[in-house]
């Protein structure tokens, strides 16, 4: 499909799952622990000989490794081809770029689908509750058992921005810079109530289970599509669905029924649709509650800026963008304002767009050019050519 | 940019020192900060209100915030900086005593330049043609004109003296000349800067 000559062929350099010994388990924040771990990632580019030039890439609630590789499932492009890839702000040529799967997802890494160890079953309810952290932790582990001490970046959008934050605040002398894109650091009211629409979604679908639809050789594929409706409304802007759609009708005239009169009825139908074949609805729901319960200030009596204090070395970029409402520039104003007060080194940028959340993984330039800016200053920074 | 706000730059520059941890209020695309950096190797901070402005400095790799001066220097800590700078932006505030006070908490010294509306040519614009002055400092008409809180040398003097701030060094700036020491309590200075740069301290 793609020319020669394209920004991703040969970039992605390895990758697979990398499992963990039972005697190293994963110490979660609920007070579990979780062993075996495995870790389901992808590389791009080559790590240099001072193992200085890695950058982790943390993906948003329903993404996965498959960072700038065709995805195995859909048969997509990766997630981030716009913005990784040969001549790119993510050039794989200058660094060595890892996206993992996060914890509690469906794409490799141990989640609520993988087997209980306990019982030779999927985990289903039985998994534990997991965190933001949790997931930082996980990634911690696997960037060690990569070989590499400090990072140079970690970057992320959405969950990935909340990721990077948590890094800072948790491990601020293994990276070197962190970018968080219309991220935030802590899920509002109105987060949690969406949240809640799509797992109740799922939990209503007979087909759900209790959870444990696997064992029943069953899948709520129509509460998940649901749960993705309703979320993807909360991607795009009111703007960007006017003018995407407007009030276009499907076919000429009302159908005076319930069929998809809409254009943008069957837009959602489709968006619903095609997520049931590529993500697992447990880990839907995990996911969903480890965003919920993420307060970065909670371990720091509500004061961010204590969460950012250990990490004034590290050098921060938060962009965010105008007409998102999912996580409003307001949010990333109080993380920008905290890292202030922290005394840490921060770029902020709003950048101006009708496409609401979703702008992270569309055209851009403006989100391009400030990436590449701040990547390019950061690297001279550490000395990476 | 006019050969007067270049001098600026060069005073500004003069007055650096090496290494300096400098927060430039109001920076614009970046031209100072991106100066002070090559120049001086300063850790500099920008902030700056236009989301252009704030894009070309990340593209030049500078470390600027989107903010507003009016409402988010009280997000920095006090003693963050060496140095604050507000380059010819103090007559744009909404409440520029509030602005040269929250600059003297979050740095040991702060320089601020700004136009000096007692220069001879606005005062001269508005006596003989009874109009608003627009000059080579101040080009705008009235009506579109950024500035809001325009002062004369001895109004910003009043102000210092308000806030108790001791001026450490002022400097004249006219017409694209190198910078020249003054005392700005002086009657003739007040007509002849075409606009300052003051350094303060706290008293």
């Amino acid at each position: 499909m793609k020319a020669l000559s394209s920004p991703h062929d040969g970039i992605e350099s390895g990758g697979g799952v990398w499992r963990f010994p039972a005697d190293r388990p994963l110490r979660l924040d609920s007070g579990a622990t979780l062993a075996p771990l495995e870790v389901a990632y992808r590389t791009y580019g080559h790590l240099n000989a001072d193992r200085s030039n890695a950058v982790l890439v943390m993906h948003a609630l329903t993404g996965d490794q498959y960072l700038a590789s065709t995805h195995p499932v859909t048969g997509k492009p990766g997630w981030w081809t716009r913005v990784v890839g040969r001549g790119l702000p993510l050039d794989p040529d200058r660094f060595f770029i890892i996206c993992a799967n996060v914890l509690g997802g469906c794409m490799g890494t141990t989640g609520p689908g993988s087997t209980d160890p306990a019982t030779g079953a999927p985990w289903g309810l039985a998994f534990p509750v997991i965190t933001i952290a949790d997931m930082v932790r996980a990634q911690a582990m696997l960037v060690e058992a990569l070989g590499i001490e400090t990072l140079f970046a970690v970057v992320g959008a959405s969950m990935g921005g909340m990721q990077a934050l948590q890094w800072a605040a948790d491990y601020p002398e293994r990276i070197f810079s962190a970018v968080c894109i219309a991220g935030a650091a802590r899920h509002s009211a109105q987060n949690i109530a969406f949240h809640e629409v799509g797992r109740a979604a799922i939990m209503a679908d007979p087909d759900w289970r209790g959870g444990a639809y696997e064992a029943a050789g069953v899948r709520p594929e129509k509460g998940l599509a649901v749960a993705r409706m309703a979320a993807h409304i909360t991607y795009l802007s009111e703007a960007a669905l006017q003018r995407k759609f407007g009030r276009e009708l499907q076919r000429d005239g009302l159908s005076w029924g319930f069929e998809t009169d809409f254009q943008v009825e069957s837009y959602l139908r489709h968006q619903g649709a095609s997520f049931v074949d590529r993500f697992d609805a447990n880990s839907y729901l995990y996911i969903t509650r480890a965003l919920d319960y993420f307060d970065l200030a909670a371990a720091y009596g509500g004061q961010l800026a204590s969460a950012f204090v250990p990490a004034r070395d590290v050098r921060f970029c938060v962009l965010s963008f105008s007409s998102d409402w999912l996580y409003a520039t307001a949010e990333s104003r109080h993380v920008v304002r905290a890292l202030n007060a922290a005394g840490c080194r921060a770029s902020y940028v709003e950048i101006e767009t009708d496409k609401g959340h979703d702008a992270i993984f569309l055209e851009e330039p403006a989100l391009d050019s400030a990436l590449r800016g701040f990547l390019a200053s950061a690297a001279e920074k550490r000395g990476l050519a | 940019m006019s050969p007067a706000l270049r001098e600026d730059f060069r005073e500004i520059l003069r007055l650096t020192p090496a290494g300096a941890r400098v927060l430039d209020v109001g920076c614009g695309e970046g031209d100072l900060l991106d100066l002070l950096t090559h120049e001086r190797g300063v850790d500099g901070q920008g902030l700056e209100i236009s989301a252009d402005g704030v894009s070309a400095c990340l593209a030049r790799g500078l470390a600027v915030v989107q903010g507003d001066a009016d409402r988010d220097l009280d997000s920095f800590p006090t003693g963050a900086f060496d140095m604050a700078i507000l380059s010819k932006t103090l007559q744009q505030m909404r409440d520029p005593r509030h602005v040269v006070s929250e600059l003297l908490r979050i740095a040991d010294r702060a320089v601020v330049s700004f136009p000096n509306f007692g220069h001879w040519r606005v005062r001269w614009a508005l006596l003989a043609r009874g109009r608003m002055p627009e000059t080579r400092a101040l080009p705008n008409p009235w009506w579109s004109t950024p500035n809001i809180h325009l002062c004369t040398l001895h109004d910003f003097l009043a102000l210092t003296d308000d806030l108790g701030l001791r001026i450490e060094a002022c400097a004249a700036l006219s017409g694209g000349r190198p910078a020249r020491p003054i005392d700005p309590r002086s009657a003739l200075e007040n007509w002849r800067a075409e606009a300052a740069v003051f350094v303060l301290r706290r008293g």
